[in-house]
């Protein structure tokens, strides 16, 4: 009856209510960090999931319309970068990985800089990396089939 | 204490269920129930990083494993009753329990660790990095290298798996390319 790709109604209905609701913990799971259980790799692949959920339920396109690969890859690097920066950022105080962002306020969000960005950075090294692995599987099959 | 124990049992069952299994994809449901009960003992074991981190870990080879299998049409593995290779692992098995014996029984008991390095950690975590999850802030102050070593691993996985599977070559110069 449906020629588009993916699943059933049922599963998109319930995808479309529950992916950003996915995401969201992902993030909150990341940002958080550095105050209860997670941190930035659970975060990182909570986040990839999301985009893994919408890709088995309504197909490619609609995953790689919200994060194509490219986007994914220059997001991975990002990560990359961002935390290798973090590290050198400790040289201005000392040596490799010193805390020089400061404490804050314990309890608080906004505290731990230097935990804060490295999970931030981890999540976006995960995310997209196994987002893109996972693409990557799905595309050598197609290729194989043709 | 008994819950921990029902836990492993159920993981030992599930995992022979795995092996001996003859579908391919009930032997992926089965793995996807031991990491599950892993999940769990991790959580009786009051480790809730690695619970969680296991949890989705497992959901997304899950996943993977499954497309894997429904793509490939993959055949039931022959099933040939050998039962010299399975005497000979069950032999070095218990020798190797043998030897390892005295060992195991100077090891401290369960739950009771010897912390001298973990001690400062615990002691002074909090003080010293600001953050109030102490597995973050040794995994990612204390101990930073070890996860820069292990971005470097992912790092290099993802490169390695887009490099394999990639397309054959690149169709156009000019053509946006797909890859990393």
């Amino acid at each position: 009856m449906n020629k588009e790709p993916g699943m059933t109604v049922i599963v998109k209905t319930v995808t479309r209510l529950t992916v950003g609701i996915i995401l969201m913990y992902g993030i909150y799971i990341v940002m958080h960090g550095h105050l209860s259980p997670g941190g930035g790799f659970a975060g990182g692949v909570i986040i990839a999931l999301s985009f893994v959920h919408l890709m088995l339920a309504y197909g490619k396109e609609v995953a790689f319309k919200k994060l194509s690969m490219p986007v994914a890859s220059v997001l991975e690097s990002m990560g990359a970068i961002l935390f290798i920066s973090v590290a050198f950022l400790g040289l201005v105080g000392g040596y490799f990985f010193f805390h020089t962002l400061g404490k804050g306020e314990p309890f608080s969000l906004l505290s731990a800089y230097m935990v804060l960005f490295s999970n931030i950075a981890i999540s976006l090294k995960v995310g997209c990396g196994l987002f893109l692995v996972l693409i990557t599987i799905a595309l050598a099959g197609k290729e194989i089939k043709k | 204490m008994t819950d921990i124990n029902v836990i492993l049992m159920l993981m030992i069952v599930g995992s022979i269920i795995a092996v001996e299994t003859r579908d391919m994809l009930s032997c992926v449901v089965v793995v996807g129930v031991v990491g599950l009960f892993q999940s769990l003992a991790f959580l009786v074991l009051k480790a809730p990083d690695l619970a969680i981190v296991q949890l989705v870990v497992e959901i997304l080879s899950l996943v993977i494993l499954l497309r894997v299998i429904i793509r490939k049409e993959a055949s039931e593995p022959q099933h040939h009753p050998d039962y010299f290779p399975m005497l000979v692992g069950i032999t070095l098995s218990l020798l190797a329990l043998l030897f390892v014996h005295p060992i195991l029984r100077e090891l401290p008991q369960f739950g009771q660790p010897v912390m001298r390095v973990a001690k400062e950690y615990i002691e002074n975590g909090m003080k010293a990095t600001g953050a109030t999850n102490l597995v973050s802030a040794v995994i990612l102050d204390f101990r930073a290298y070890d996860t820069l070593g292990e971005a470097v691993v992912l790092f290099t996985a993802v490169c390695g798996a887009l490099i394999v599977l990639r397309k054959t070559g690149r169709k156009k110069k000019g053509e946006p390319e797909t890859e990393a």
